[in-house]
Formats: structure tokens, sequence, C-alpha cells
């Protein structure tokens, strides 16, 4: 049992990424990525988000009628988004500013829904809020990689600090939004070959 | 050659599986049958064999490209004497600095583009392309002569790697991989590509080893309105003539819209590149800059005779080797007409209305290798259509 509830953690990381493997979320990992500060606070938003809605959803579950199920996870997992807007607003404001529209724009990604959706309504508690921090984990993960790549390729720099001589010229590509379908399409195929073929085979 | 011959009969079985050298034979394949007619025997099925096989085709290619390419090594020392020594140095003078200039970067392209393609052939086990051999030479073409060597290394593998080999290899690619490689340079480091899409200027303080110098394109796209066009660009020494002789500043193989005509013509008689699309996306140019005549808006480059287009900037290249890429291209013949005047019709939309970029055949033709297979399966679907209600 340890080790399949390790596994709820782990196996979106890697072998069920959000992002790489069920290329959910491919939006907002377009839009934030071109910093890793902003990818650090917009993967943490989405993980508390994303658990704390599948727990929501997990407890509700008996409760909710099957037909209205998809209004009340919309609900829940709006609420949860404002009070993360909100905390950001107050806390980190310059951050909040550049995700801009992006965090509000979590109630509509589809790791959220579809973790509440495909998880949260079958599962108890406990193990739906592991399932949806995994599975938060996964997308940041995919996110902080990303924007480390595009922010030191694409400005020199790591969080802001000068990693590149200055005499670096920036790839200006990797600052424009395809630069990120570049990186994460790479990611994928280095996944896909490298890592999870066993994936491939099945489909 | 019979020396080479035996040479390669008895190394042969080294490279066959469970030889020695396993690993490397797409590399002993391609130049055994670079130099050699393969003993290869289709096994079953159609037995209609042409000696015009890849290889053949691509060479074709490459020799229409000369004309350009050596046009292309002149004009470049010769704009360099005119800017950084104030006068021509004689022919001879002006073809060594032109070697000296685009060599390298030539060189940088097929290196690393071949070291790239033998990976791939290695690792998938499939046949070294020679489709390779014509994108090394398009994409330095493409370039000004003065980009950093790093940059065309890192332009080709990009290139090679991901507008070819992530799609499965020659022939399954969607977009030109020679513009693929163009169009990332030219997104990634719009300082060396100027900003203007096929001038050449001088970065930093290194004069020494770089020239100014606008295009004709450029000229008329940083004109205010209303300026007489044809004029300014006579101010600055240029006429149709000249133009369409090439010399002046640009990338390496563009700028003569003369020698990509050779190039045309090579192409068309031996068949290789299509006519169709040729004469299809001079077509859509001349239309789309009638039309912007016709829409009577007050911008310079809205008001240049249509004509002018065709000997401005890439156009010419692009629409002899970029456009008629049989891989990317529509494969229908009513398809190739569509997708040619297309190229056209968007390079001068491109032109005119973007002030962001003079040049619009390398984003034209980009875009429609996208629109290809889309236009193809329209003809066929209106072909079939047109079949059935025939009874």
């Amino acid at each position: 049992m340890a080790s399949k509830t390790s596994k709820l953690l782990t196996d979106p990381l890697l072998d069920n990424n959000p992002v790489t493997f069920q290329i959910l979320g491919v939006c907002s990992s377009l839009a934030v990525t071109t910093q890793v500060k902003t990818a650090l606070v917009m993967g943490a938003a989405l993980t508390l988000v994303t658990g704390c809605s599948n727990l929501a959803v997990s407890l509700l579950r008996k409760q909710i009628p099957a037909k209205i199920r998809m209004i009340v996870e919309l609900c829940v997992i709006a609420t949860l988004v404002i009070v993360a807007d909100q905390v950001l607003k107050a806390m980190l404001y310059d951050v909040s500013k550049q995700l801009s529209v992006f965090v509000g724009l979590i109630i509509t990604n589809c790791i959220v829904m579809g973790r509440a959706e495909a998880f949260a309504l079958q599962n108890p508690a406990g193990k739906s809020f592991l399932d949806g921090i995994g599975n938060g984990l996964g997308y940041s993960m995919v996110l902080v990689i990303v924007s480390s790549i595009r922010e030191l390729l694409g400005s020199g720099t790591l969080l802001g600090h000068h990693i590149l001589p200055a005499s670096y010229p920036p790839n200006l590509l990797m600052v424009l939004p395809p630069g990120a379908f570049i990186v994460i399409a790479l990611l994928i195929w280095f996944q896909r070959t490298l890592i999870t073929k066993q994936h491939q085979e099945e489909a | 050659m019979k020396f080479l011959l035996n040479l390669h009969d008895k190394l042969r079985p080294l490279f066959h599986k469970g030889g020695k050298l396993e690993k490397i034979e797409p590399l002993f394949d391609a130049q055994d049958t670079f130099l050699f007619t393969p003993a290869t025997v289709t096994a079953k099925g159609a037995h209609v064999r042409d000696a015009l096989d890849l290889k053949r085709v691509m060479i074709v290619v490459v020799l229409a490209l000369l004309p350009c390419t050596l046009f292309g090594i002149w004009n470049a020392g010769h704009q360099y004497s005119l800017i950084n020594v104030g006068a021509p140095q004689g022919l001879g003078a002006d073809v060594l600095r032109g070697c000296r200039l685009v060599l390298p970067i030539i060189f940088v392209s097929y290196l690393v583009g071949g070291l790239w393609e033998v990976l791939f052939a290695c690792v998938r086990r499939h046949e070294i392309n020679e489709g390779f051999l014509v994108t090394g030479l398009l994409f330095p073409l493409t370039l000004p002569p003065t980009t950093p060597l790093w940059q065309v290394a890192i332009g080709i593998s990009f290139g090679v790697v991901l507008g070819k080999e992530v799609f499965g290899g020659t022939g399954m690619n969607i977009l030109n991989p020679a513009l693929t490689a163009r169009a990332f340079l030219y997104f990634a480091y719009p300082a060396q590509m100027s900003g203007n899409v096929w001038t050449a200027l001088v970065k930093g303080g290194q004069v020494a080893d770089g020239f100014t110098g606008a295009t004709p394109l450029s000229i008329v796209a940083t004109l205010p309105d209303k300026v007489p066009a044809i004029e300014a660009l006579q101010q600055a020494g240029h006429s149709f003539l000249s133009m369409a002789k090439g010399i002046e500043a640009g990338s390496i193989g563009e700028t003569s819209a003369i020698a990509c005509a050779i190039g045309a013509i090579v192409l068309i008689v031996s068949g290789i590149g299509s006519w169709r699309i040729m004469a299809a996306s001079v077509l859509g140019l001349l239309t789309g800059g009638y039309l912007a005549n016709m829409m009577g808006s007050p911008s310079t480059m809205s008001q240049l005779p249509p004509y002018f287009h065709l000997v401005m900037g890439g156009f010419a290249f692009g629409a002899v080797f970029m456009a008629t890429d049989p891989v990317s291209a529509a494969a229908t013949n009513a398809g190739k007409w569509i997708y040619g005047f297309l190229i056209g019709l968007l390079t001068i939309i491109v032109r005119v209305a973007n002030p962001a970029y003079p040049e619009g055949v390398m984003l034209a033709i980009l875009f429609m290798n996208i629109m290809a297979p889309l236009i193809d399966n329209y003809v066929v679907v209106a072909h079939i259509k047109r079949r059935a209600r025939r009874g």
C-alpha cells in the first residue's frame, strides 16, 4: 500500500506527466515560462489549487449529484483560484502582475478539472489530495525545466542572476512563445524515446 | 575506379549485419552508392526503376544552385571592397575576398548539418540522404555574408533536427528544412539578420569584418509615405536592371534574379523543379503588386510597380529553389498552381502590409508549406467528386 500511495505522487512526475504525456495545460506553460521566477510561482499556485480542489471534490463526492458535478467542481476550483490570486496579489505583487490573467486562468486549466473528474470523484480524500499534489508537481517540474532553458538561452540569466557572460548574445526566439513550443516538444520527444517507451507500445 | 570498386567490395561485408562496423553502415552506404550504381534490385511488385534516383535529383539541384553560389561569392567580395576599401579591387581580388567570406559559412553548414544527418542515419538505421546536399547549400545562400559561423552551426542544426529528422527524415518533413533553419536564426538573432530580412549590416565595432549597405527592399521599406520609390532607388544607385543583375548588398545567393533565372531554367529543363509552382508564384506576386497599387494606400512599398517586386529581395531565389522543394510543396498539379500563387500573393501582403518585415518570401513559403497538404486534399476531393458526377 505504501508503494501505491507514493506512486500517486511520483507517477505524474515522469511516466504520466500531465504536460508532456497527457498534453494538458500547455497554454499556460507557453505563457508563464519566460522566467524561472514566474514559473515557480505559477507551479506552486497550481499545485496547491489542484491538491485542495481534489481534496474538496473528494470529500463532497457522495453529495454531488452526477448531473451537475461539473458545475460543482468548477465552483470549488474557481473559489480556490480566487483565493490563490488574492494571496499572490497581497504577497507577491510584482510576480502576480507578470502572471496577469494566467493565475485566473488556472480555473480553465485542464489538469485541475481533469484530476477532479478522473480521480477525486472515485477516490478517498487522502489519496485524492496526494494525486492532486503529484500532478501539480509534475506540471511545475515541466514549467521549471522549460523556463530554465528559456531564461538561460533567452536572457542568459537564471532567477534573475547572470549565469552566462555578458557577451552572450540572447536567443530572442526563446523569449517568444514559439520558443516554449519548441522546448516542450523537445522534452516530449526525449521523454518518449528515452524514458516511457512502454506507453507508446501499449498504445 | 577499378581499384576503388575492389576496395569497396572487400570492405562491404564489414558493414553488413553482424559485421564489425555495422553501426556506421549508413556512412559506408552513402559513399558506396554515391560512387557506384547500387546492386539493390526490387524484390517484388512493380519493377520500374529509373536511373534518376534521389541522388541524381539532388545533384541537379546543386548544379542549378551553382550560378547563384558563384555569383554570390563574387558579389560578397565586391560589396566588401566597395564599402570597406572604397573601390572594387578587380575580379580576382574580389572573388578571393568573397571566398574568404562565404566558403567558411558553406563549410560549417555542410559539416554541422552533415554530422546530424549521419548521427540520425546511424541511430535510425536509414540511408544518409542526399537531400542534405541541397539543404546544406540552400541555407548558407539565404544568409548575409556577415553571419557569425556559430549562428550558421546553430541554424543548420535546428533546420536538420527540428525541420526534418523529428518528422522522420527526408520525405516526411512538413517544412522546408533550409527555410526552417533561416527562420530560426531570423527570429532568434534579428540583429545579425539585421531586421531587414536580406540585409547585411555591421554589428558592433567590427567594421573590418563586416560591411554595411541597405538592400533595395529595405530602402523602399524605410521611405516615408508618398515618396516616388523609383527615384529614391535611383539615388541609391539601383534600377530595375541593376537589381536583376544583383550587384548589391543582400544575402549571399539571392541578390541576382538573373542567376536565379539560370537555375530555374536548369530545374525546368531537367524536369526537377516544378515550372507550375514558379510560374504561379510569379503570377501571384504580380497580381498582388497590382492589387496593392490599386488599393491606393499612401505607403511607398504598395505603390511600387509590380514587376519591381520580382527582382527585389529574395523572391526569385525563394520561388525557384525553396518553393519547389518536392517534399514540402503541394503535389497535385492544380494544387501547385494554388500553392505557388498564394506564395506570391502572401509575399506582397507581408512586404506591403507589415512594416516589421520588409521581406515576406520566407514567411510566405513556410506558411504555404503548412497549407500544402490541405490544398492537395481539396484538389483530390474535387477530382473524385467530378469523376463521380461523370458517372
